[in-house]
């Protein structure tokens, strides 16, 4: 087991990606965050925390996306997934979203939260914050706009993102 | 996370924790229902066959619209009309059915007992949709749902169950359920529409409507069913009306405002007034909102336990 990110880097790295979102987004005015069920809403309960607090700005639009029956593999042989809360209170026609998981594996997680998104409206555009982004064991053609970190892992090989929320610690470590 | 079972013939066989699933993935399908896209795309590889030996509104369109927005094919098939009439036995129709590559089907027959009898010959997940007198499960699962939204927790809630309980599937199957979520049951109706020994499912029975209803916070009210009953068992509907239908008069004597369900289809100045089934005490509505969520949750649910084929 080896520790990708500690608590330090963690939240340092988090401060970046809120940082960088504002950047290209300034007051929020038409962008949207939503974070992917289950796991993404932990880094996304942060960063759009973060984000209010570095802005000031206290009407950023922020809701959560089910993916679970919108995967590709519901009936691949594994138990059904146990489905989370969709909760987006808002209209995202012709909005900036930025979708908002912990990691980016096969890129399957994110067809299918594009494609539970487009049935929601019609964006003006979409981007994918990442927190860790597993180079290289992509199966679909899609990359990230913000990364919080890259890493080469092979396949066999795990990533677990703790958060002091619900873990009672801020820590990523990769598993062998 | 599926279900316990591969079938969902009657709730007899489900265990609590199998309804509170259902409960749960059906939450998640009603907030689907509430998008503008009201469908997901997690059935798109499954086919699913209606097949109704016996009439049906509310159940058939509810299947067919849980089936198409969760993505699936559907099949609709009707016994008038059909080879049944020319004498082609039950398995024989259901097997050219699943000749034609059809993974779930979903029946109503009115022999108590058919689904059973289908599921120890084909291999597809059957969903009963009603069976004679016996079992109505998603009815039951959408009643219990119905008043989890409302009320909350079932534990330690008083339903009455009203009317023609001798003959209904809905209120077999009801009192399953209620019971397996700690709710406390009650049927009442005349003598002879409650059957003999329903005392030794756990129910209490009363058979003066008037304290039912001032015992109750849930009253289901179910239809006489006119076209089960060979012999008389009332003098006259009007007689029955009289003595056993619920109307405002009877509401208005009780503290509480208790909640009004009924399956449908409603017999109005029967077994309810239209004062009641249009009040807002009564959520009848609701129940048939709710169906298509329970519905969906128990195809999507069922659809899980399938053998994949290899290729």
């Amino acid at each position: 087991m080896k520790t990708l990110l500690d608590h330090n880097q963690l939240n340092i790295t988090l401060q970046r990606l809120a940082h960088q979102l504002i950047e290209n987004h300034l007051n929020f005015q038409d962008t949207v965050i939503i974070g992917i069920q289950p796991r993404g809403k932990w880094l996304s309960d942060r960063i759009s925390a973060l984000v209010k607090q570095f802005t000031g700005q206290q009407q950023i639009k922020y809701g959560l996306l089910d993916i679970t029956f919108y995967r590709d593999d519901v009936h691949q042989g594994n138990d059904l997934q146990i489905p989370s809360h969709t909760d987006i209170p808002f209209s995202i026609e012709n909005k900036n979203v930025i979708l908002v998981d912990d990691v980016l594996h096969t890129g399957r997680t994110i067809r299918a939260a594009m494609d539970a998104l487009i049935d929601f409206g019609r964006p003006k555009n979409v981007e994918l914050l990442v927190l860790i982004d597993r180079r290289f064991s992509r199966e679909l053609p899609i990359q990230p706009d913000y990364v919080g970190r890259t890493v080469d892992t092979i396949i066999t090989q795990k990533v677990k993102v703790y958060w002091k929320e619900k873990d009672n610690k801020d820590e990523v470590v990769l598993i062998d | 996370m599926s279900l316990s079972v591969k079938h969902l013939l009657g709730i007899k066989e489900l265990q609590t924790k199998d309804i509170e699933r259902i409960f749960q993935t059906a939450d998640n399908f009603k907030q689907v229902l509430q998008r503008s896209i009201k469908k997901v795309p997690a059935l798109r590889d499954t086919t699913i066959a209606n097949i109704f030996f016996e009439n049906s509104t509310r159940t058939r369109i509810s299947f067919e619209l849980a089936e198409k927005r969760l993505s699936a094919d559907v099949v609709n098939f009707s016994a008038s009309g059909s080879s049944v009439s020319k004498g082609e036995t039950l398995i024989d129709t259901v097997n050219n059915i699943l000749a034609m590559k059809v993974d779930m089907v979903v029946m109503r027959h009115s022999a108590s007992g058919a689904p059973w009898f289908l599921a120890q010959h084909i291999d597809a997940s059957i969903i009963n949709a009603g069976d004679g007198t016996n079992e109505h499960p998603t009815q039951a699962l959408l009643d219990a749902y119905s008043i989890r939204e409302r009320l909350g927790d079932l534990k330690g809630k008083h339903i009455a169950i009203l009317g023609d309980i001798m003959h209904s599937r809905v209120a077999l199957s009801n009192i399953y359920c209620l019971q397996k979520l700690g709710a406390e049951v009650t049927v009442s109706g005349p003598p002879t529409l409650i059957p003999k020994h329903i005392q030794d499912l756990g129910v209490r029975v009363e058979y003066n409507v008037q304290k039912a209803l001032e015992w109750c916070d849930v009253a289901n009210v179910l239809r006489i069913q006119l076209e089960r009953q060979h012999k008389p068992l009332f003098s006259t509907l009007r007689e029955y009306a009289m003595y056993y239908g619920v109307n405002r008069k009877m509401l208005d004597g009780i503290e509480k405002e208790i909640l009004i369900m009924h399956p449908g289809p409603i017999n109005r100045g029967v077994e309810i007034n239209s004062d009641i089934a249009d009040s807002k005490q009564s959520i009848i509505l609701d129940q048939v909102e709710n169906g298509v969520a329970i519905r969906m949750a128990v195809v999507y649910l069922l659809s899980g336990k399938r053998e994949l084929e290899e290729v």
